[in-house]
């Protein structure tokens, strides 16, 4: 059994901490809080021009062949600097043109993906409520696009959007063209504005469909969703393995009543909870890499319980690296609040919680009655 | 990542699994079988194991063992648990815990005696370290040992005590100086549980079973080199112990005892207004969902120790995610499975609702299991000191004369 990264993807990992370090520090993050766009650019533009983007992508389509475990080891490290770039909008549309695409699409696409040259944006979301096809209603038609789509992560300045959209009553996904003047886009503020958000409006928008006369529907839609579980169960990780070890040395360093308060069981306790809701949340990614990269009949299932542990802890983590710090945390100034505030915008950005436990428990009921 | 065995232990479990095939059957116990007649089978298969060489895996040849690696004894317990083998788990403590104690401790005469005939079942061991008044805190123990020139004159009472009533010798924990701090006035001995002095009596569990004794020393008698380690030095030798418990702890829970068949069985046989079943129900699905998160995580920690353990490196703390985290979340689940019964999931009635039955048995055997191998509270300071680096809690007894420390009374 080798249930853990290789040397090379661990190598990779580290080399890419060694460039986050030096790109990404808080202060980067902390600017996008105060207004300022695209903190992230340089840093995007780097892992594009140097292949960490694409390490999954095959080679025929300007990728590296590396295999999504590498992948997953590079959502972890972005998740744990806070990295404010658009990882899963990337992810999602790559492996939208990887699963469903057309020769000629993924031709056209994924080499300037790949680079971090074009940029995408998912745009699922229509109304308040889950993700599900009953929720579309903007309406393809003659190779044109109308609707509304809200809370589209990186929407403001993406270049390329994947679009669920009715085409004769039947959702089907489509690739939307942006820079069209007929996409009017409006950003919307984020509980996590270094993740900025976008409402797009589509008034008939040029959009061509994913996969041509093979049109891609809802279930492509939902195999995509599990892929991207697993990628965003790791940025999770990170960001959760990141807030604990802030809130470590906090308790190690501040003394109350004559000493640290991380002497204290009440702190012992609940840092020790942390640690394990981490772990736990760590085996359950790594099984979901293994069933990613290997394609398993496991996904489904092994996604879902990826994203509902990775979720309940980097949101444990961050309520708890907050109530460690004391009040101080609270104040504006101070960098707890990127934890909790990411924590909550990865809880939702692929469908909220609740919708992840039902998927679960409806594939973990399909595997107890086979 | 794979989950393959490596070639030299793939080879092995098929080793394994086939002499296993060939031998588990000769040694079924018959289904009426009472604890006196399952003992003996138990004890014949541990010798039918000697002889193959598939108990004391990491013990050296020249005792008995099989002079092999940590792995091949999480394969072997893996196999051995797919074929309900006639195994007592307290069977484990002789080969696991107390040989290795003996190893370190003990004159090399009383090793050679006890090893092999402990390897062969015909030496069952128990540990006799709590007591009434020291669960967590095992250096407040009060069994008083008081040396009589060549030997030694116990008098006191041990609780908890797995396997005592069928064990033939015990490690045993005393108090040899109480006027010294309570770690320093420790002595440690190995003793025939056989002894005039010793008497058992079972300790009847909420759950209806009986797994564990108090044992009561009345003027017990244990010559002098039966001592392990010096006198006033056992907590040394209890180090040593509980050092080599963790193995066991990740190798015995292979399987794991949880309710997600159970709970979804019976929620698909709960109707709901709108014509489904509870499966479809938001809030059975987000306790279950969570709970299922719990379970195979912990499965998959596993898989990671198991890969740690194949290059040579012994588990950490991690091994002891899966007793922190399962115990309460059956104990909590187990709640939540009447919780949907409704009023009926008071109703124990193991041939109509096998999965209620099951779910009330978790109701009433998860709190011990919340607290066997040290209770959650203790292993979250275990994680916090040794994984976290945080201090240690402040101990107001630990320089403080036993007899003179406040909780003595």
């Amino acid at each position: 059994m080798n249930f853990d990264f290789s040397e090379d993807e661990k190598a990779l990992r580290s080399a890419l901490r060694r460039v986050l370090a030096d790109q990404c520090g808080i202060k980067t993050v902390r600017l996008a809080l105060n207004g300022d766009s695209l903190p992230g650019l340089e840093l995007w533009e780097t892992l594009g021009r140097f292949g960490w983007l694409s390490a999954s992508l095959p080679e025929a389509y300007g990728g590296q062949g590396l295999g999504y475990a590498a992948l997953c080891g590079i959502a972890e490290e972005l998740g744990h600097a806070l990295a404010p770039v658009p990882l899963s909008s990337f992810f999602l549309v790559s492996e939208a043109l990887l699963l469903a695409g057309s020769e000629g699409q993924k031709r056209t696409y994924l080499p300037g993906l790949a680079r971090g040259e074009t940029s995408a944006a998912a745009a699922f979301a229509e109304t308040l409520g889950p993700l599900a096809a009953a929720n579309v209603s903007t309406v393809y038609e003659d190779g044109r696009l109308s609707g509304t789509k809200i809370a589209v992560v990186d929407g403001f300045d993406a270049d390329l959007a994947l679009v669920p959209a009715r085409e004769e009553g039947q959702v089907h996904l489509f690739l939307a063209d942006l820079q069209d003047d007929r996409v009017a886009r409006e950003t919307q503020s984020s509980i996590d504005p270094t993740r900025p958000l976008a409402l797009l409006r589509f008034m008939g928008a040029t959009a061509e469909p994913l996969g041509g006369d093979r049109r891609a529907d809802w279930i492509v839609l939902e195999r995509l969703l599990d892929r991207a579980a697993v990628l965003t169960a790791f940025e999770q990780l990170g960001g959760a393995a990141a807030a604990l070890s802030m809130a470590r040395d906090y308790a190690l360093n501040r003394h109350a009543f004559g000493r640290p308060i991380g002497g204290f069981q009440a702190i012992k306790h609940k840092l020790a909870d942390v640690y394990i809701a981490n772990e736990l949340a760590r085996s359950n990614a790594y099984y979901a890499a293994w069933a990613l990269a290997t394609d398993a009949a496991e996904l489904p299932l092994a996604a879902a319980t990826a994203r509902v542990c990775a979720t309940e802890a980097f949101e444990r983590a961050a309520r708890e690296l907050i109530q460690t710090h004391g009040a101080a945390a609270i104040t504006w100034d101070h960098d707890c609040q990127f934890y909790y505030r990411r924590s909550r915008h990865l809880a939702l950005a692929l469908g909220a919680p609740a919708q992840w436990r039902k998927r679960l428990v409806s594939e973990l009921s399909v595997a107890h009655s086979a | 990542m794979d989950f393959e065995d490596s070639p030299e232990e793939a080879a092995f479990r098929a080793e394994v699994r086939a002499w296993l095939a060939a031998t588990v059957l000769s040694f079924a116990s018959r289904p009426d079988a009472g604890e006196a007649e399952r003992v003996r089978v138990a004890r014949a298969w541990m010798a039918e194991k000697a002889k193959a060489g598939y108990v004391g895996f990491t013990l050296p040849v020249s005792l008995g063992g099989r002079g092999g690696s940590a792995i091949e004894e999480v394969i072997f317990m893996e196999e051995q648990a797919r074929v309900a083998a006639p195994h007592i788990e307290t069977f484990n403590l002789g080969p696991g815990t107390a040989i290795p104690t003996l190893m370190k401790h003990a004159h090399p005469e009383h090793v050679a005696l006890l090893a092999a005939p402990t390897l062969r079942g015909e030496i069952v061991w128990c540990q006799l370290f709590s007591e009434p008044g020291a669960g967590s805190d095992v250096a407040a123990i009060r069994t008083r040992a008081i040396r009589e020139g060549d030997e030694w004159v116990v008098n006191g009472q041990k609780v908890w005590t797995s396997g005592a009533h069928v064990a033939d010798w015990g490690l045993l924990l005393t108090r040899s100086d109480p006027a010294v701090p309570k770690h320093r006035g420790l002595t440690f001995f190995i003793f025939d549980m056989k002894s005039p002095g010793v008497s058992v009596r079972p300790l009847k569990q909420m759950s209806g079973r009986a797994e564990f004794n108090e044992v009561f020393f009345t003027d017990l008698r244990i010559p002098d080199h039966q001592r392990l380690g010096e006198v006033n030095g056992g907590w040394q030798v209890v180090l040593t112990t509980l050092s080599n418990e963790r193995l066991a702890l990740i190798g015995d829970r292979t399987v794991g005892r949880n309710l997600v068949a159970p709970l979804i069985r019976l929620a698909a046989r709960i109707p709901t207004p709108d014509g489904g079943s509870l499966l479809d129900d938001s809030a059975f699905c987000d306790r279950l969902a969570s709970y299922y998160a719990t379970v195979a995580g912990v499965d998959h920690i596993r898989k990671r120790i198991f890969t740690t353990l194949s290059r040579g490196v012994p588990p950490g703390a991690e091994a002891t995610i899966g007793k922190m985290t399962l115990a309460r979340a059956l104990q909590e689940m187990a709640a939540f499975g009447m919780d949907i019964a409704g009023t009926a999931g008071q109703i124990l009635d193991e041939s109509a609702d096998p999965d209620l039955a099951e779910i009330h048995d978790c109701f009433l055997t998860a709190p011990g299991y919340r607290m066997g191998g040290g209770t959650e509270e203790i292993g979250k300071n275990i994680i916090a000191e040794r994984v976290l680096g945080l201090p240690q809690d402040i101990r107001v007894d630990k320089q403080v004369p036993f007899n003179r420390a406040v909780a003595h009374e």
